[in-house]
């Protein structure tokens, strides 16, 4: 599976998990208006890591934070393996 | 001193706002005017529960009761109608204000008393101190009811009362609520420095930060969690503050340097602050952590380890608990420990986390007890374990290891683990604040215990 196709279907559950409604996952659609908050993006980064054996947000450097899906998904292809 | 004479004194009144979502009090006219209006005189001398459902209105009434009240409750936001009976009792409060229907207290002899259109001032008021009014701020407790902690004016202030006085135009704000002790912090200050722009959990972030620029925000501070949320908001730059500043949780090398980054005109601190020790200290060098020279050196604030947590004494502590009996506060020497563990590194401490596995989700506390307890209540439930595992969204997300029960009386099958975990989350979800319930659930066949049969909890 791609990751981003794992993302996307992480999202999906998540939201179902916790009772939201997500809005249509596009690459410019702003993260904070997904329908989801900041413990459902806290439980879609420790899956991610349990699935794909990193995090991209644990760094030495300064992160860039997403904004919009298409930027959560960057992070992690573009992060080394 | 008093609240309102210590905010007249200071001589910044006759241009401070309170600024709410759609509402902008100008202080000076509190001078005159009332949110109780006559009722104020009612409340003199008496010990109040003080539960408004927003913020604006919580801040007018603090100004307003301290001086007159004997003791003013001061309840978080969302606190369950069990627990506002139970801290009413517990602090032998005579009234309770609040704007939406709260629980009949008649017969603990509490008087309710309405606040039918809030935010509006009116009427002829007597600003004369008459009591030093004590202060109680809400904790989350073990088993989920609230711990009560006195402060004080004096102690609130402390950490500011000392400082000069800054000649700038100040305007504060802050992510937190100010029914907590991180917020009412900031309006604190903000009383004695200038404006305040007061935020709201039901308003998005951008349209926050927003209001918060165009009120030329220039002191803004909230936890790593909220300040990762506004950077994620895509709306960081809609504000251009002087001073950024993060606490309530460990301000990682991470958010440091992005809010550097995403602020460059800025001063960005970390400050290490709780309810029960107050505000300890600021850390400005850009680093995590903080020096290790802060321990032990003389000044207001003394700071010493011991078995590995951090301890404070100092005027900002708070005075004790309330309760019957009440839990200690301060040991035989005067200080407060206060369950943070540091470690020693090259010259510097770090946090890492709390002891009594205490796990610090977004800045608000969740006791592993609490959600064991829920846990265990699901018939195919034998035990569980609830820990910490680090976020760099929240800073922690809670998880849960559960054992199950072999066999339950009357119930044929064991559910699948899958089916298991779902009805244990739902049984969570239905009990428990969102922040309280497991991110993740893990069926085990065994948890590790103790010689003497108790659970063995990481950093206990």
């Amino acid at each position: 599976m791609s990751v981003r196709s794992t993302i996307t279907s992480l999202f999906e559950d998540v939201a179902r998990e916790q009772g939201r409604r997500l809005s249509p996952l596009s690459d410019d659609l702003k993260l904070l208006q997904s329908g989801l908050d900041s413990l459902s993006f806290a439980l879609i980064v420790a899956r991610l890591e349990d699935s794909l054996g990193f995090d991209p947000f644990d760094s030495a450097e300064a992160v860039t934070f997403p904004v919009t899906f298409g930027d959560f998904i960057r992070l992690y292809e573009s992060h080394p393996r | 001193m008093w609240l309102w004479g210590s905010m007249t004194a200071a001589g910044t009144l006759p241009s401070a706002t309170l600024q709410g979502v759609d509402t902008v009090i100008r202080l000076a006219d509190l001078a005159s005017q009332s949110i109780f209006a006559a009722r104020l005189e009612q409340l003199r001398g008496r010990c109040v529960v003080l539960a408004p459902s927003d913020q604006l209105t919580a801040a007018l009434a603090l100004i307003e009761l301290d001086g007159v009240a004997r003791r003013v409750v001061l309840c978080p936001p969302g606190l369950p109608d069990e627990h506002l009976v139970l801290v009413a009792k517990e602090a032998n409060a005579d009234a309770c204000v609040a704007d939406s229907a709260v629980p009949d207290m008649s017969r603990l002899g509490v008087e309710s008393i309405g606040l039918p259109e809030p935010r509006v001032l009116a009427g002829d008021v007597d600003r004369r101190c008459s009591h030093a009014s004590e202060w109680i701020l809400l904790t989350s407790g073990t088993t989920g009811a609230p711990k009560l902690v006195l402060h004080s004016l004096a102690s609130l202030t402390s950490a500011f009362a000392r400082q000069p006085r800054s000649s700038e135009t100040t305007v504060w704000s802050t992510f937190y609520d100010i029914r907590r002790y991180g917020g009412l912090q900031v309006l604190l200050r903000a009383l004695h420095a200038g404006s305040m722009v007061l935020s709201s959990a039901d308003e998005p972030v951008p349209d926050f930060l927003a209001r918060a620029g165009a009120a030329t925000v220039t002191h803004i501070s909230g936890t790593p969690s909220h300040w990762r949320r506004a950077l994620m908001s895509g709306a960081a730059g809609r504000i251009a503050p002087r001073n950024v500043r993060l606490s309530g949780e460990i301000a990682d090398q991470a958010i440091l340097d992005s809010l550097r980054a995403a602020y460059p005109g800025a001063t960005v601190a970390h400050a290490f602050a709780s309810t029960e020790a107050g505000v300890a200290f600021e850390v400005g060098d850009g680093a995590a952590g903080f020096p290790a020279a802060l321990i032990g050196a003389p000044g207001a604030v003394e700071l010493k380890i011991e078995e590995g947590t951090l301890r404070i004494r100092s005027a900002g502590n708070a005075v004790r608990y309330l309760g019957d009996p009440a839990p200690r506060l301060k040991s035989d020497d005067g200080f407060v420990d206060t369950g943070d563990r540091v470690e020693q590194r090259d010259g510097r401490y770090y946090f890492m986390g709390r002891s009594g596995g205490v796990i610090n989700v977004g800045g608000l506390k969740v006791h592993p007890e609490e959600v064991e307890a829920v846990i265990n209540s699901h018939p195919w439930v034998r035990m569980s374990l609830v820990k910490a595992r680090r976020s760099p969204i929240t800073g922690a997300v809670v998880t849960a290891e559960v054992v199950p029960a072999d066999a339950v009386v009357g119930q044929a099958e064991r559910p699948a683990n899958e089916q298991l975990t779902h009805e244990i989350t739902e049984l969570c979800q239905r009990v428990l604040a969102a922040h309280k319930v497991p991110a993740m659930i893990r069926i085990v066949p065994a948890l590790a215990m103790s010689a003497a049969g108790k659970l063995v909890r990481p950093n206990a």
